[in-house]
């Protein structure tokens, strides 16, 4: 190493609890931060709930779910979801435990997972495009779309970063395990609250 | 002759004055040729993609402040078509303006209703609170705590540069065809919903900046809890630390509503959806071709569940402001810190619970109205507690009067102002007669122009030695000051009397085709002539400010003799070198000003050790910047 990158390394900003947790907060900041950044995506269903609350109750006659919607299919896509929700927990034990191989394989799973639900959701969607039921059709397309719409955006952001993991994993994990390990615990965190946002979804809109 | 503090210096003895100088100096120099020596940063890294917090909240401040003057220059056009309407603008004013908004240089009542909508949303989501929070927060946080950055550098950037491109956007709408959105800054449907292009583009707008905030706040929230420096505990914070973590939570909970609210207008506007539409509308004298069955009250409770926390997002960063030059410029500490505390969280809350306030005549019930109008007295109680704390902060103090603490003492009865007015708004029964009147107009912008502006000015003009190791003129800032305070009264305190007249607010004319306004709006003209005179008070400011960057008086790194952490910096903290040589211990408060029994100075930083030998007459305990433990002392 040479004079100018050891001096640069001494004065390089370390910011404190980046991995390990801070012993009055017993957090590290990532995981702070997602449980925040969780709260207030709480707000933004929340709101979309109310919506549909509100616009439901003040409507003269509101289409049965059941009798529109797919219901098989979305049973099946709930049970894939909350699959998907096991297996990126044993992912995250089996990095912790220092299994990578056994880690990747768990994200991959996840992963994959993801892909089956996005696939039954576009079928479902085909579906009811074909028919000409749009969101313009009648408000409770308009909500069956933009709620399932919504968390579906979010199923693709959380497949997204766990492509990314399994990208980088072995590099990643070879140098920094811990910081590769605390990235899928909050990831999984992220991707059990889209797993809730749809056993929210599933019953108040396909089956009441 | 007054004892003059000796500290030794290995093993030299030398004045306390001149130590500090002279570690100043080191600090200095060995900072230099780090940045010569340390890691090559390029142009784009360090100055345009910066992830060093104190350079990204000078972006924000700069940016925020340019928004600030463009949303103060369309309301001098708005003013100038309402004290003289339909009298054409000067040649350059209208050829700039040009025919398609102002054919003949007489302003379009479209053009009139644009300028409107983006006053308001200039002002509120591009000039105040990326000020209040990106700039102040950014910068001021991390060094208050103690900590070298923010949690999320990274995030940090994004948060900025999502707020700039929603900002450009914003400003594109002009732009399009029909122009910027003309639905007020508020976005009403149904009216929203048919409106021209431009609102579209409002909304793709909004969502940048609600994500910018939205990250932004998470940052903040997470280095607060997770970086403050030992020791300090958070009873330990300043209350400028406080308000800005109160503001994140609020950031944080409020927005997001808007943001599925705005996701809803979007596909009303795009897709075709009713959400906010009636059955049954007709426009333009045809019926119009939607499914219906939406409700326009249902976008009024999401922006207004957004808009009313929003509200003290704009006055609590600048009560925090307001505390410490308050506490630095009495020399005494804050009276009831713990209750300021307490107010500012309880402020917190109940701001998610008085947001119908803004509803009382949509028809929504006077079961709902009783159970909003009882919250809205009670969240008074909150503020009143705030700014009593803060007027009895003066009392017995030996008050500085500075430029900052100039600014910081009209903040408080300007705000007791807006704030005092805004009971007989919060009564349904008064509401009914001054709802959608200049008497609205008026409350507010007391409560956030010579309130939160002021106190963002009083910042500007209190940590500007910190940012660049130089001080503004005091001439100048308090001609800025005694030119700003006079005229913006004389700008809003007539608003109240033709509000109380009747006078609506969102009128073209000013109300000249009314009857029942003809006692009132002669008043038009004088306040424009306040407003432009106000823009002209404005010019010192500038021109100091840009002046003092470059040839102000240099200064000490605590040229306010001041007790909190980010004085315990050096001056001009380098950028991406990290904030403090070592890292700072607090052993106190944030306010130990004129300790009884403590002669030395009248004030004791948080980083000075207790374990100084306490004898109050022969020995001083540090009152200088010098780091914890560097430096023996004695008195001669």
């Amino acid at each position: 190493m040479d004079a100018h990158a050891a001096h640069a390394d001494h004065h390089e900003i370390e910011i404190p609890y980046t991995v390990h947790s801070r012993p009055d907060t017993g957090l590290y900041n990532g995981k702070l931060g997602i449980w925040l950044f969780l709260a207030s995506e709480v707000m933004l269903f929340g709101a979309l709930f109310s919506t549909l609350i509100l616009l439901r109750t003040g409507a003269p006659v509101w289409p049965e779910g059941s009798k529109i919607l797919n219901v098989p299919l979305a049973t099946l896509n709930t049970f894939n979801l909350i699959a998907s929700s096991v297996t990126v927990v044993l992912a995250w034990a089996n990095l912790r435990l220092g299994n990578l191989k056994k880690g990747k394989f768990y994200l991959a799973v996840t992963l994959f997972c993801g892909f089956v639900f996005m696939g039954i959701k576009a079928v479902e969607y085909g579906s009811k495009f074909s028919h000409g039921l749009l969101p313009s059709t009648h408000n409770f397309y308009a909500t069956y779309y933009v709620m399932t719409g919504l968390h579906g955006l979010h199923v693709v952001g959380g497949m997204v970063v766990f492509a990314y993991l399994l990208m980088t994993a072995n590099k990643w994990y070879a140098t920094k395990p811990d910081q590769f390990t605390n990235r899928v615990e909050v990831t999984g965190l992220y991707w059990h609250f889209v797993d809730l946002v749809w056993i929210f979804l599933f019953p108040i809109l396909y089956l009441l | 002759m007054p004892p003059q503090r000796q500290v030794r210096v290995g093993n030299q003895w030398m004045r306390a004055r001149d130590a500090q100088r002279a570690l100043e100096e080191a600090i200095r120099v060995s900072r230099a040729e780090e940045a010569s020596h340390g890691p090559h940063q390029s142009f784009i890294s360090k100055y345009v993609f910066s992830v060093d917090h104190k350079w990204i909240g000078i972006q924000y401040g700069v940016t925020a402040l340019t928004f600030l003057l463009l949303g103060f220059s369309m309301m001098l056009l708005m003013r100038y078509q309402l004290a003289w309407p339909g009298k054409p603008f000067p040649e350059w004013i209208a050829k700039f303006l040009g025919q398609s908004n102002a054919p003949g240089g007489v302003m379009l009542p479209e053009f009139y209703n644009q300028l409107g909508a983006m006053h308001g949303t200039v002002m509120v989501f591009l000039a105040i609170v990326p000020l209040a929070v990106g700039a102040f927060g950014n910068y001021l946080v991390p060094l208050m705590i103690g900590a070298p950055d923010m949690a999320f550098p990274k995030l940090n950037m994004m948060s900025y540069w999502l707020y700039l491109p929603g900002g450009l956007l914003m400003m594109l709408s002009f732009f399009v065809p029909g122009g910027a959105p003309n639905s007020g800054w508020t976005s009403y449907p149904p009216l929203s919903i048919i409106a021209t292009h431009g609102q579209t583009i409002w909304i793709l707008g909004m969502i940048f900046l609600i994500t910018s905030s939205l990250l932004g706040s998470v940052n903040f929230i997470v280095t607060i809890f997770q970086l403050r420096a030992k020791g300090l505990t958070f009873m330990r914070l300043p209350f400028f630390v406080w308000a800005q973590l109160v503001t994140s939570f609020l950031l944080l909970l409020a927005f997001p509503p808007l943001e599925a609210a705005a996701v809803l207008q979007l596909m009303d506007r795009v897709a075709g959806t009713s959400f906010f539409m009636p059955s049954g509308l007709v426009v333009s004298g045809a019926p119009l071709d939607r499914s219906g069955g939406g409700s326009p009250l249902l976008w009024q409770h999401l922006f207004w569940f957004l808009a009313h926390p929003e509200v003290y997002v704009l006055i609590l960063p600048g009560m925090g402001i307001i505390s410490e030059i308050i506490a630095n410029n009495t020399r005494k500490p804050l009276w009831g810190y713990r209750s300021l505390v307490g107010a500012g969280v309880f402020l917190g809350f109940m701001s998610f619970v008085v947001w119908a306030h803004h509803m009382f005549l949509t028809g929504m019930g006077t079961a709902i109205s009783a159970f909003f109008q009882t919250t809205t007295m009670i969240i008074s109680i909150p503020s009143v507690i705030i700014l009593t704390a803060l007027i009895i902060s003066l009392w017995g103090g030996s008050i500085r009067f500075t430029v900052p603490m100039l600014f910081a003492l009209a903040f408080l009865p300007m705000f007791g102002i807006g704030g005092l007015t805004g009971l007989p708004l919060g009564l349904a029964a008064a509401d009914i007669h001054l709802h959608d009147t200049y008497y609205v107009i008026a409350h507010f912008h007391y409560v956030v122009a010579p309130g939160t502006i002021f106190a963002m000015f009083a910042g500007i003009y209190y940590w500007f030695p910190k940012v660049t190791g130089r001080q503004m003129s005091e001439l100048w800032g308090k001609v800025h000051f005694w030119a700003s305070l006079i005229f913006i009264n004389g700008v809003f305190f007539p608003m109240f009397l033709q509000g109380l007249a009747g006078v609506s607010r969102r009128l073209y004319d000013g109300g000249a085709q009314y009857e029942h306004a003809k006692s009132a709006i002669h008043t038009n003209v004088f306040i424009s002539t306040c407003a432009f005179l106000l823009m002209a008070a404005q010019v010192p400011f500038i021109i100091n400010f840009f002046y003092s960057i470059f040839k102000g008086r240099r200064v000490t790194s605590n040229v306010w003799d001041a007790t909190t952490l980010e004085w315990a910096a050096t001056t001009s903290p380098p950028l991406a070198h990290g904030n403090f040589a070592v890292a700072p211990v607090v052993y106190r408060g944030p306010y130990e000003y004129s300790v009884p029994g403590y002669t030395a100075a009248d004030f004791i930083p948080q980083h000075v050790p207790d374990d100084a030998p306490p004898a109050p007459d022969t020995s001083t305990r540090g009152g200088g910047m010098l780091p914890a433990g560097a430096v023996a002392q004695k008195e001669s």
